[in-house]
Parts: structure tokens; C-alpha cells; sequence
């Protein structure tokens, strides 16, 4: 079977979590990538923590259960650090990306982690500053691509443009301020 | 291919469905289908299709509604899940007896109770009986593409029976996944204008449809209907191989998946299926010569075809995703046992229920069951018929 | 096991025949589809007048030629010619007697089969 990356995003209900996985595979998926993107459902309620799952390959994906051993964890929000099962399947290269105002390295103990990479970004700062609201998932997108090193950026931000253009058409400044904020958070990931 | 989208299962739907363009959608919304009706409703309303939609206040209503429409001669669709194909129940098997080609994506979810909206196949499987044909899909790009097959298998002149377009809610509705799309006239070309040779609303050749029916007639109709479901083994091949010349994506009966030279094989429906491949892949490349089937058409059911791509394996399991309560399984493996009767050879058959209630079928659970049929072929003994996968025992 | 090409079950048997002949002794595959039906105003070939037991008659001196039989009858087994009634449709009347209670004149009288013909005899016995 061909390589599959995959990835597991940590969030809260209205925090849009599925949003960033339906995106970013819809952004992944323009670079010719095959690709998956679902949530887990569970009860659908504000505020209640959810999963949201991403696999990526260069082959098409026949496998369909959930993802438990992901290469890749994106947090969503910092409150779910001691409480979910963050680090849950995770082999010892796994990447973990966290929209935090802590550090990486104050993030591995918080989490008790051994191994692992670890990147932070204090993501909810960024998108207030750029779209005026809290909304973590698309700089976090700008996070991924940092720290995994998998996607040209400018490819994946070009793509990304054409997918916010696709959506909010009759707001400009909604995509000017995303693409302003993935960028940003591309810059200011930080890692150990 | 420049065609490749990403798309939710329930996206792909509502775009075949946009692309067919039918004439009248009678439809109400429920967890996991809404969004089908969501977004063709979108449609609707931009005009971007000519459909008439009733919005109507129950399933029940919705396939009755359909029924009106496809007695009228109108190329009619209607969408449901769990609870509302429940509700629909009584007006399918009306809408099967009185013929008509009405094609209906169901997104499979349990049934309650317990309460939940999660993906099994007990919404489908309590309509086997029910005479309206069952396809299976394996993911978005199969759901698309059944859809729009569907709709040329329900009005073929030798079928002219509902068609039930399944897809795993959740799992495919919601999940985005990469597939193809056609362009809007090669589906147009494709399904062709709908002529019904009699309906209703013919006003120069009147005609009474729904009529009663006593003993001395009612017998007599429902071995037509039986007549319609197996000539439509043949339509749902021959769409299949027209399909594939506008698409490249071969369907027929069943689907193989390395079953050629394999001693054991997995037996499943819907998305599933794919897992199990997935699973095939590593298991060969450990030297099992494991292989799957995928039943498309579960009604009717491709008995010679399924016992003719498993006649050499050693060791079959089904897996059923529906419980029959009859306490030998589920309603597959009766079927499928019942296909490999007939062969009279010494194949191992065996049944599991997974996936209850949206309970996640893990690769090692598939794997499981392939390293049990492996100890079946080596001791040449069954210890236990009908199993459970990934229940705490 | 049936399928595929020659198969005789490969037919939508009925399909397009519009055949008209519609009785219990036909076979499956020559009856009409669904068992629709192609003939218009077909219910006049069914003739309900067996199922009755008891038999409107008229007494043409009391009749004031109101018509409320005519509207009330739900088997429309009131034949009316020029606006006065005329006669019963026997093939199709049911006997079920509301022509005979809604008729302001009781002009109808609701009858066992046997006892026509004995009123007849009584009638004959009185002249
Ligand atoms: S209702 Fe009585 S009176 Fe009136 S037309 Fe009929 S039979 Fe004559
Ligand atoms: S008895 Fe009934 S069916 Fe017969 S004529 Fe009178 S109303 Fe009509």
C-alpha cells in the first residue's frame, strides 16, 4: 500500500476543526494529491471536544476507519492540552502542532512527551489581529505547511486563494485576512 | 484528469442529482441525508435545475409524493436515512408494485433504538424484501456514479422498479474524498430524456394504475415484479459497461478485489469494502493470498456471480454490518451461504457482524478476521459460525 | 439458475401490450403490468348488481320527479331521461337502499328479490 500520511485535529465544537481538514484536503487535493477529510461525529455541541481526520497521499485511498496511528496532531485549542488524548497513537517522529502562547518546550511537559517534534503558534492572536475574530483553524493551516515541510508554500497559498475566493466571493477582506494569517503563522511557528 | 474534485459523499450525491436533472424531488431532511436535500434545494432555488421540489412534512409523505410524481410520468427522486426509510417503509413496497423507477440515495445509519445516527446497514437491510433495487457504494466517487446509473436501470423497459442508492452515512456522506466528476452533458446524454411509455397524465391513452388486486391477481404481479428484479441483473450490467465507456470506471454485479488466485476472501458492502482492500494490500505483501468481494447489487441478489468468484477460495467470511436476529447473523451471509450451496465443495463459510451503531471497523479487526480464516483453512475446522467484530466481550 | 442473455425472464412481461383482456384465468406474463389498466370508465364492465339483497322499485304515482335519488345514489344506478326519472340501472345497483330513504315522496320501496314476483301475484289476486 502507498505511503499514507495522516493526521488528527484536536478542537472544540464551533471551533472548526472540520472546517480546516474539509479545507485543507480541498487545498491538498488542488496539488493533485488524493485525500481525505471527516470528522468524527459525536454529540454535536458547542464547546464539546472533537476529532477531525486527514490522510494524504500520492495513490488512491482505498482505507476508510478512523485514523489512530496519525503522523500528525493539530491542536486547536490549548484548554484541551491536559484533557484529550493529544499524544494517543502517535509513533516517536510524530509531529504536534498547538495553537498556544507557550512554548514548545513548556508544551512537552504539559503533554509528558519524550519524543515527537513539537510546534507552537499562538494562532487565536494571530486571526484576531488579522480577521478580527478568534478563529484558529486557517492560521493553523500556514503552521502545517511550516512545520511538516511537505507543500511548497507558495503552491499551497495560491491554492488556498483560490479556495477562499471560491467561497467568499462577496467578502474580499474575509480572504485578505485569512491569507493574511496563514501567512503569519507560517512565520511565527515555533519550534524547539 | 482535470474532472477530480474533492467532494463529501452527500456533495457528490446532490451533483449527480443535479447533473440528472429530474423532474420532481420530493424529499424531507434527516441525520445523515440532510445535506443532499440541502444542497439540491440550493439548486432549486438558484435555477441551476428545471426540478419541481416538494418539501413535504414526513418520509412518508416524501415516497408517496414520489410516487404521485413517477405515476404522473415525471422522472422522480427522493432521498432518506435510518428512521425516515422506516417511516417511508409501506409506500416503497407501493412504489415497487405500481413499478415505478424512482431513485432514492439512502446514507446508511442505524436504527433506533437504542437512539443513534451513526452508519450501519439496518436502515437498508429492512427493505431487501421490499423489491426495490439495492446498490452499494463504496465511497463518493461510486455514490456519484450509481446515482446517475440508477436512474437508467430504474426506467430501463424490462426493470421499471425503484432504486435504492446506498451510501455509509457518515463515513462517505460526510467524509471528502477525491473522485471524478463527469461534465454536465455526458450525464445529460447519459441518463437521456425520460418517456414513459404510460402514465397518468397521458391524457390520449387513459389509464388506471394502483388498482386492487384480490387472490386471483396479486400473485400473479408480484411474480412479475420478481421477473423485473432478475432481468435487472442484466440491465445493471449492461448500464455498467456503457457507464464505463463514458467514465473509464467499470460496475457490475459484484466487484473483486485480488480474488483471483486467492484461498481466503472477505465478503463486504459499502465502505468497508475499501478498508478491507487496503487491508488485502498488506496482507499480500506478507505472501496471504487474501482477496475481497463487494457485492454493488445486493437486490437482486448476484448468486452465480458471487458463487462463481468464489469457487476456488478455501475460507470465506462475511461481514455484515445488520443484524438479522434470526441467531445465525446477518442477512448477507444467508444470502452468500445460500450462493455457495449449490457449489457442493468444502467452502469454509463464516459470519461476522461489525460496525454496529457506527462502531469504527479498524484495519487490525479486518485483519483479524483474515488470520481466523487462515486458521480455518490450516486446522480444516470452523469453531464458530457467527462472530462479532470489535465487541467487548 | 436464471440469467442473462435468453433468459425468459429477461421481459417486463405485460409491459406495452395494453391488452384489455384482464381475467383470472390468464397467465402472469399475459396480464397487464402492475395490473394497470387501459381501458377508460372499465368500472362499468363490473357489475355490482349481484352483490344486492335487497331491490329498489319505483312507484311511478308517488314520484314527483325531484331527482334526489339521482344525486344521493352512489352508484349512479339512477337512469334519468329528460329530467324525470326513468328507471333503476339493476347491473350496477347495490340495494343499498338510499334512493329509497332520502325520497321525500316514498315513491321507493326497497324489496327482497323473492318478493316481486309475489307482490305481483298478490296484485293479480286483488284484481
Ligand atoms: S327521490 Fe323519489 S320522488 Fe324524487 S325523483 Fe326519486 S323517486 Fe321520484
Ligand atoms: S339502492 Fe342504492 S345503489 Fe340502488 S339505486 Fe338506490 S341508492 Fe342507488
Amino acid at each position: 500500500m502507498a505511503k499514507v500520511l495522516e493526521i488528527r485535529w484536536h478542537g472544540r465544537g464551533g471551533q472548526g476543526a472540520k472546517t480546516a481538514a474539509l479545507m485543507l484536503a480541498e487545498v491538498v487535493a488542488e496539488m493533485g494529491k488524493y485525500v481525505q477529510g471527516f470528522p468524527e461525529y459525536g454529540p454535536e455541541r458547542m464547546g464539546a471536544p472533537i476529532l477531525a481526520f486527514n490522510r494524504i497521499s500520492d495513490e488512491k485511498i482505498h482505507i476508510h476507519s478512523n485514523v489512530v496511528n496519525p503522523e500528525i496532531v493539530i491542536v486547536l485549542d490549548a484548554t484541551l492540552l491536559g484533557k484529550a488524548k493529544i499524544t494517543q497513537g502517535v509513533g516517536e517522529d510524530g509531529i504536534y502542532i498547538i495553537n498556544t502562547t507557550k512554548t514548545p518546550s513548556e508544551v512537552r511537559e504539559l503533554l509528558g512527551l519524550d519524543d515527537g517534534k513539537l510546534f507552537t503558534v499562538d494562532a487565536n492572536q494571530i486571526s484576531l489581529e488579522t480577521i478580527g475574530r478568534v478563529i484558529p483553524n486557517t492560521p493553523l493551516m500556514g503552521a502545517f505547511v511550516k512545520a511538516t515541510n511537505l507543500l511548497p508554500f507558495d503552491e499551497f497559498f495560491d491554492k488556498v486563494r483560490g479556495q477562499l475566493s471560491k467561497k467568499f466571493k462577496s467578502k474580499p477582506e474575509v480572504i485578505e485576512g485569512n491569507l493574511e494569517a496563514i501567512k503569519r503563522a507560517y512565520q511565527e511557528v515555533k519550534s524547539e | 484528469m482535470n474532472n477530480r474534485v474533492a467532494l463529501t459523499g452527500n456533495e457528490a450525491v446532490a451533483q449527480a442529482m443535479k447533473q440528472i436533472n429530474p423532474d420532481v424531488v420530493a424529499a424531507y431532511p434527516i441525520t445523515p441525508q440532510t445535506e443532499i436535500v440541502q444542497f439540491f434545494s440550493n439548486f432549486v432555488n438558484n435555477g441551476q435545475v428545471d426540478t419541481e421540489f416538494v418539501a413535504v412534512e414526513s418520509e412518508h409523505s416524501a415516497m408517496s409524493a414520489a410516487v404521485g410524481a413517477a405515476s404522473a410520468g415525471a422522472r422522480t427522486m427522493t432521498a432518506t436515512s435510518s428512521q425516515g426509510l422506516a417511516l417511508m417503509f409501506e409506500v416503497v413496497y407501493i412504489a415497487s408494485a405500481m413499478r415505478l423507477p424512482i431513485v432514492f440515495p439512502v446514507a446508511n445509519r442505524a436504527l433506533s433504538g437504542p437512539i443513534n445516527i451513526h452508519c450501519d446497514h439496518s436502515d437498508a437491510m429492512g427493505l431487501t424484501n421490499s423489491g426495490v433495487i439495492q446498490l452499494f457504494s463504496e465511497n463518493a466517487q461510486e455514490a456519484y456514479d450509481n446515482m446517475i446509473q440508477a436512474v437508467r436501470i430504474a426506467e430501463h423497459p424490462d426493470v421499471l422498479l425503484p432504486v435504492m442508492v446506498n451510501l455509509d452515512g457518515f463515513i462517505t456522506s460526510h467524509a471528502l474524498d477525491i473522485l471524478e466528476v463527469l461534465d454536465d452533458e455526458t450525464v445529460k446524454n447519459f441518463v437521456g430524456i425520460y418517456n414513459p411509455e404510460e402514465f397518468l397524465l397521458d391524457v390520449k391513452n387513459p389509464i388506471s394504475m394502483g388498482n386492487l388486486d384480490m387472490y386471483d391477481f396479486y400473485f400473479e404481479h408480484r411474480r412479475q415484479q420478481v421477473a423485473a428484479m432478475e432481468a435487472a441483473k442484466k440491465v445493471i450490467e449492461d448500464v455498467g459497461k456503457e457507464f464505463e465507456k463514458v467514465s473509464g470506471r467499470p460496475y457490475g454485479l459484484i466487484e473483486t478485489y485480488k480474488l483471483d488466485d486467492a484461498d481466503m476472501a472477505v465478503v463486504l458492502l459499502n465502505s468497508a469494502a475499501g478498508s478491507a482492500k487496503g487491508v488485502v494490500d498488506e496482507l499480500r505483501a506478507k505472501g496471504m493470498k487474501v482477496g475481497v468481494l463487494k457485492p454493488r447489487a445486493f437486490r437482486p441478489f448476484p448468486f452465480e456471480e458471487i458463487s462463481t468468484a468464489l469457487k476456488g477460495v478455501k475460507a470465506v467470511a462475511v461481514l455484515d454490518r445488520a443484524e438479522t436476529f434470526s441467531t445465525l447473523g446477518g442477512p448477507m451471509f444467508a444470502d452468500v451461504r445460500a450462493a455457495l450451496y449449490d457449489l457442493k465443495n468444502d467452502i469454509k463459510v463464516i459470519n461476522y457482524v461489525y460496525g454496529l451503531g457506527g462502531r469504527d471497523l479498524r484495519l487490525e479487526d479486518v485483519e483479524q478476521v483474515f488470520n481466523e480464516l487462515d486458521e480455518i483453512v490450516k486446522s480444516g475446522k470452523t469453531d464458530k459460525v457467527v462472530n462479532y467484530l470489535g465487541l467487548r466481550e | 439458475m436464471t440469467s442473462g442473455v435468453g433468459n425468459p425472464c429477461n421481459k417486463n412481461f405485460g409491459q406495452g401490450r395494453r391488452t384489455k383482456a384482464i381475467n383470472s384465468d390468464l397467465p402472469w406474463k399475459e396480464l397487464t403490468k402492475a395490473g394497470n389498466i387501459y381501458e377508460p370508465g372499465n368500472s362499468n364492465s363490473y357489475e355490482t348488481g349481484d352483490w344486492r339483497t335487497l331491490k329498489p322499485v319505483w312507484n311511478e304515482e308517488r314520484c314527483i320527479h325531484c331527482l334526489i335519488c339521482w344525486r344521493y345514489c352512489p352508484d349512479a344506478s339512477i337512469i334519468v331521461t329528460n329530467e324525470k326519472f326513468d328507471s333503476f340501472d339493476y347491473k350496477h345497483c347495490k340495494g343499498c337502499g338510499i334512493c329509497a330513504n332520502v325520497c321525500p315522496a316514498h315513491a321507493i320501496d326497497m324489496i327482497t328479490e323473492e318478493q316481486q314476483p309475489l307482490k305481483k301475484k298478490e296484485a293479480k289476486k286483488d284484481e
